[in-house]
């Protein structure tokens, strides 16, 4: 079995100190077998695939800021006087929580600094996590075998949100404040419980005296654990899945092209770890990030115009903002038997992220239901050539998107001078209407793109030279492909609509009816890649302009 | 000239630019602050006063405030208002309005300080009304944290915790308070110009005012600790800035990294 | 270019199909030659590139150093201003950007120039083979007869029942998060004394009374209960519920439902400053269109009309708070809210007629 055990194996003795620390750890942990298999695992390369890495290094840019705050901040709502040096504030009537963030920002050297660090890296950890999941949403990198990591890369997104909403009310400051007013409303919207939840949550009536610890723990313990323990299932994944690559020459479902972890792909990923961290310092270091010192302390009286929660829980906010409360004289808050159904909170706080969080975790299924789809998928597929799924795709973000803006619907008004009411009003027609549009608009744009590669496969690029002939016409000179540049455009699949298939007693039942009027709507419009034939017919149409392209050829090479 | 052409096709020139520009801005910010003064003048008014303001009231206001300023459907009386309403409206420009629309807008003053005062001396002869601030009140020498707490209750709902202004119903809005001389916010709190609640001294007292405007011009000297205040908007401004300018940084190094080395 | 065909004649103008249903594809020419960079054939460009890269790891340490410098050489003592607060924020920073662009650049450069760049194709292996799958299903039925869960029925169903009941507890002992919701929901401090003392209306911040006289047309007044700034426990919590907006209208602009017509006093009302939506401040008020607005969703409610709500998310007015005057002019709450504030809940129905008894 291994060689401590047959005496007679040559036994293996290192020669330098650093060689025997080695040997001594390899032979109690067996490191040499792990970097036997990882070593030189091969990662494919490009500037898309790197969104999840910002992910993670902003993650441990958190975890490493995050020590550095607790060692100096203080999550109690006690009352107390400030005493610091920022000076508007002083003796100002505050809860020990601000007050320790306050030190922090301007007592603490470096305070401030992490402060900043761990806030603009929070800010980018959720908008990298975001990116990285339309990455993989528009290249359609979810299919077989990767569904359970889209399940888990999701259950990340709402960690994350989670992490950041539970670090943002920590300061105790107004803004934050009244944000936690507000999840106090929404929670006490919820029928039959609601109260009891509020109570629960803040130990007692709003605001209470636990809530900033309680927060605190969640956000220091709980939540950053979960995201931990996601995040190892997450590269787990990775690694038994092999990373997907973009179509191109020499790439197939079968096999992995790029790069050696060791030394380069390991290189190009650890330093830019550094970059990521040098341009959220960056940011630190010239941008103000969270001024806690302009809202002052918690006070349920006073709220300062643009009351607005961070970026990634806008969205949610702008669809409390955009639903009326009134429609004429008829009120959206309903009593019956007694009791309140608040659907002016409760349909635009829960309908919108349900349905949103819904169809992103069971996308991968239902595209799999209707494609009816088995097979494993490592290439992936550029956005143009899956139109109906880009157009979903496009039409889910800019529904996101209205609900995002519709959070800043009153610096929208005051910034381009426009009415308030009038923002609103717009939005909540593009709140129905926008999706619808973007829909269209997506799936005719990608049509049209695959189109033009179609074009450039068979007939070439474009040069803007004219020429004309002897016999007087004009034409573009075009110049040919080389066969890996066309492989780029011809190497994808186009399926066509699946019709009904009657089931095992031969009948189409109804469930079957509608995945085929689905799959039509997914597949009914298409391009199909150009084939060789068409290139051979393209050519033949082609004569002429071939001649013209060698005499120039010729010419160019007599320079 | 050449290898200048050729390093500014190099990959890393977009990545150098975009750091320099992002270094650049970060810094002028961080360090440009202004300090504002502000003026103060107590004013006794003579007769002439009144008579010349009498006339540049009727060539210039009556049109909308009606002969006598007692009002017409396009302008409200002026009877009572103070000279201190006059000032405030004429010399920040607000008067005469441009056009009509939601509220006036702030622009270069239209009248000289004298004929500004003129104006004022004319309209307090109508009635008795809030006078222009004598300097006491002005001075800078308030309790800015106490101040603070008064302006975030009565004041920073509408014009937002760090004076950035915000909106208000059907197009109006509270404005930014950043260079706004302490005279003209006394006068604005004294008198309720358009939709501004009035807040008389029993509600904020002379000092109260005083400590507001200590606040404002030291939050306004002092700007931000931590950088560029990135327009003191909050979380919106802050959630762009890292969507636009973060991301866009990392991906400028992201395809860097990924692109072949010629 | 009607030569230009996208091969789609005869379908639908959006369908473009290669004409045949079994299309023959390109094949695939496989990884394209390897090309050599600069450094690979010209050693002058390899050494500059290595100079590049030991430049960038020197830039790292000169930005490590200004961290250090900027670190203990500016003290942040109790008369720092904010200038130097900043100054220093802005240097710790810039030393911290060159130090970690400075290795990350200098690393990247490095892989990109000098390491080998071939790509490389590696072989993907089945995720699950089925020989593995067999094993699995043989070990797994091997452990399950092992137990003998199967044969022994009393055993796995009173199992499942004591795994079912064991989390009960787990949830059970987050009962003391918070006391049960109770009527304080329905109650402010403006309810008058045991005494039958009405309470007066007092300025926020500072608590003290307002007299009916300092209110002039056109104003607005932050109020909160007199003796709420002397509360000791739950401050916060009772002025989470009982801060009031105070305006002054003339008295011909009001139009009070005549339950409710003693509730003002000469043009005086007073609203709950609580948003009805999810509980932010309405503190906004216009005097002249007499609006509230809340900054936090825009809802917007009408004084004239007992603000009723007449834009936004909030489906209620904000509750009325009945005032008079009392024997030295300070103006004091008659009663109670008669309804709860804030933002609604599931039982604030039953709620609307406790204060009121």
């Amino acid at each position: 079995m291994s060689s401590s055990l047959t005496p007679d194996a040559p036994v293996f003795a290192a020669k330098t100190t650093g060689g025997r620390i080695t040997d001594f750890v390899d032979q109690r942990v067996g490191g040499s077998g792990i970097l036997r298999e990882f070593g030189r695992k091969v990662f494919p390369d490009h500037w898309s695939f790197m969104f999840g890495e910002v992910a993670l290094y902003s993650f441990v840019i958190l975890l490493l800021s995050g020590t550095f705050l607790t060692f100096f901040f203080d999550p109690s709502m006690a009352e107390t006087h400030y005493a610091g040096s920022y000076t508007p504030l002083t003796n100002v009537e505050m809860s020990v929580a601000y007050s320790s963030s306050l030190d922090i920002s301007f007592d603490v050297r470096g305070g401030m600094f992490m402060r900043q660090v761990h806030h603009w890296s929070a800010l980018l950890f959720v908008a990298s996590v975001s990116v990285h999941m339309l990455r993989v949403f528009f290249t359609g990198a979810f299919r077989k075998p990767r569904e359970l990591n889209w399940v888990v890369g999701s259950v990340l997104l709402i960690l994350s949100m989670a992490a950041g909403f539970t670090g943002y009310s920590l300061p105790d400051d107004l803004l934050s404040g009244n944000g936690l007013r507000i999840i106090d409303g929404v929670i006490k919207s919820i029928p039959v419980v609601g109260t009891y939840i509020s109570f629960f949550l803040f130990g007692g009536e709003f605001p209470g005296t636990m809530i900033i610890s309680r927060l605190y723990t969640l956000h220091i313990l709980l939540v950053p654990a979960l995201i931990l323990l996601m995040i190892v299932m997450h590269l787990f994944m990775v690694v038994v899945h092999k990373h997907t690559q973009y179509p191109g020459p020499g790439r197939n479902d079968g096999n992995v092209v790029g790069y050696p972890l060791g030394p380069v792909y390991a290189a190009k990923a650890g330093g830019f770890f550094f970059i990521v961290f040098g341009v959220v310092a960056i940011m630190a270091a010239f941008f103000t990030i969270n001024p806690i010192w302009n809202y002052g302390p918690y006070d349920p009286s006073p709220v300062s115009a643009g009351t607005q929660p961070d970026w990634y829980i806008g969205f949610v906010d702008g669809a409390l903002r955009l639903m009326p409360g009134t429609i004429g004289d008829w009120k959206v808050e309903q009593i019956w038997f007694g009791h309140m159904f608040t659907f002016n909170v409760l349909l635009p706080a829960l309908v919108p992220a349900g349905i949103l969080f819904t169809v992103m975790f069971a996308y991968p299924w239902i595209e799999r239901w209707i494609t009816k789809d088995n097979r494993e998928h490592h290439v992936l597929d550029r956005p143009r050539n899956a139109p109906t799924r880009t157009a979903i795709g496009m039409a889910g973000f800019v529904w996101y998107c209205v609900m995002w803006a519709a959070a800043g619907s009153d610096l929208i008004a005051t910034h381009f001078h426009v009415a308030l009411n009038d923002v609103t009003y717009w939005l909540r027609a593009l709140f129905f209407i926008g999706p619808v549009i973007a829909f269209i608009v997506t799936k005719r744009v990608a049509l049209a793109l695959q189109r033009k590669d179609r074009e450039i496969a068979l007939h070439g690029r474009e040069t803007g030279r004219i020429v004309r002939l002897p016999h007087g016409e004009f034409i573009e000179v075009h110049a040919p492909l080389d066969e890996y540049k066309r492989y780029m455009l011809v190497g994808f699949e186009s399926p066509a609509p699946l019709p009904a298939v009657p089931n095992d007693h031969g009948v189409v039942d109804r469930k079957e009816k509608l995945r085929a009027k689905l799959s039509r709507w997914f597949f009914e419009d298409r391009v199909a890649p150009a084939s060789p034939a068409e290139l051979e017919a393209a050519h033949g149409h082609h004569g002429v302009h071939e001649a013209v392209e060698a005499a120039e050829s010729q010419k160019t090479l007599s320079h | 000239m050449k290898a200048l052409s050729q390093k500014r096709r190099h990959p890393l020139a977009a990545i150098a630019l975009l750091l320099m520009g992002l270094l650049v801005t970060g810094g002028l910010y961080a360090v440009a602050t202004t300090v504002n003064q502000a003026k103060a003048d107590t004013t006794t008014y003579s007769a002439s006063d009144v008579e010349e303001g009498g006339k540049l009231f009727a060539a210039n206001c009556a049109t909308c405030h009606g002969m006598g300023a007692s009002g017409s459907q396009s302008g409200p009386s002026l009877v009572g208002v103070g000279a201190a309403a006059v000032d405030f409206q004429v010399a920040t420009g607000r008067m005469p309005m441009e056009m009509n629309g939601p509220q006036a807008q702030q622009k270069p003053a239209q009248f000289n300080e004298e004929q500004t005062k003129q104006m004022a001396a004319y309209v307090a002869s109508l009635g008795p009304g809030p006078a222009i601030p004598e300097a006491g009140v002005l001075g800078e020498k308030g309790d800015a944290a106490k101040g603070g707490e008064l302006f975030r209750t009565n004041c920073a709902m509408c014009h937002n915790a760090a004076a950035a202004g915000g909106a208000l119903t059907r197009g109006k809005f509270a404005p930014a308070l950043a260079g706004v001389s302490g005279q003209h916010i006394y006068e604005a709190m004294v008198t309720g110009p358009q939709n501004m609640p009035v807040f008389n001294d029993a509600n904020i007292s002379p000092e109260g005012k005083r400590d507001i405007i200590t606040f404002l011009k030291q939050i306004e000297a002092n700007g931000s600790p931590g950088g560029a205040d990135l327009g003191a908007l909050g979380p919106v401004s802050e959630g762009l800035f890292v969507w636009i300018a973060g991301l866009g940084v990392i991906i400028a190094f992201t395809i860097w990294l990924t692109s072949r080395t010629s | 270019m009607g030569n230009h065909s996208d091969g789609s004649p005869s379908h639908s103008g959006t369908v473009a199909t290669a004409g045949q249903n079994e299309v023959e594809k390109f094949q695939d020419p496989g990884i394209p030659p390897h090309r050599l960079r600069l450094a690979d054939t010209d050693p002058r460009a390899a050494k500059k590139a290595e100079r590049q890269v030991a430049l960038l790891f020197g830039i790292s340490v000169v930005g490590t150093l200004i961290f250090l410098v900027s670190y203990f050489a500016i003290d942040l003592g109790n008369d720092s201003s904010i200038a130097t607060i900043r100054l220093q924020n802005a240097l710790l920073g810039t030393g911290t950007a060159f130090a970690m662009l400075g290795i990350g650049t200098g690393i990247v450069h490095w892989a990109k120039a000098l390491m080998p760049d071939h790509e490389v194709s590696e072989e993907r292996h089945a995720i699950r083979t089925e020989d593995d799958r067999q094993a699995a299903v043989r070990i797994v039925d091997d452990i399950v007869e092992e137990t003998g869960i199967k044969r022994r029925p009393l055993i796995r169903n009173t199992l499942l029942g004591a795994v079912a009941l064991a989390p009960l507890p787990a949830l059970a002992i987050f009962g003391d998060l918070g006391p049960r919701p109770d009527n304080t929901l329905a109650h402010t401090m403006w309810a008058p004394g045991p005494d039958g003392k009405l309470k007066r209306l007092a300025r926020d911040p500072d608590g003290t009374p307002i007299k009916a006289a300092d209110v002039t047309i056109g104003s607005a007044f932050h109020v909160i209960p007199e003796g709420l700034n002397e509360l000791t426990e739950g401050k916060l919590n009772e002025k989470a519920k009982s801060v009031v907006l105070l305006m002054r209208l003339n008295p011909e602009e009001l139009h009070p439902s005549p339950e409710r017509a003693d509730w003002a006093y000469n043009g005086i009302v007073a609203y709950s400053k609580i948003c009805t939506h999810v509980g932010c401040p309405v503190a906004l008020y216009e005097q002249q269109t007499h609006h509230l607005l809340c900054p936090c969703h825009q809802s917007t409610f009408d004084l004239t009309q007992q603000c009723k709500v007449i834009f936004g998310p909030a489906s209620r007015p904000l509750p009325q708070l009945p005032i008079a005057v009392d024997s030295e002019g300070y103006l004091v709450a008659t009663s109670d809210f008669h309804e709860p504030v804030g933002p609604t809940y599931w039982e604030r129905e039953q709620h609307v007629l406790i204060p009121n008894s």
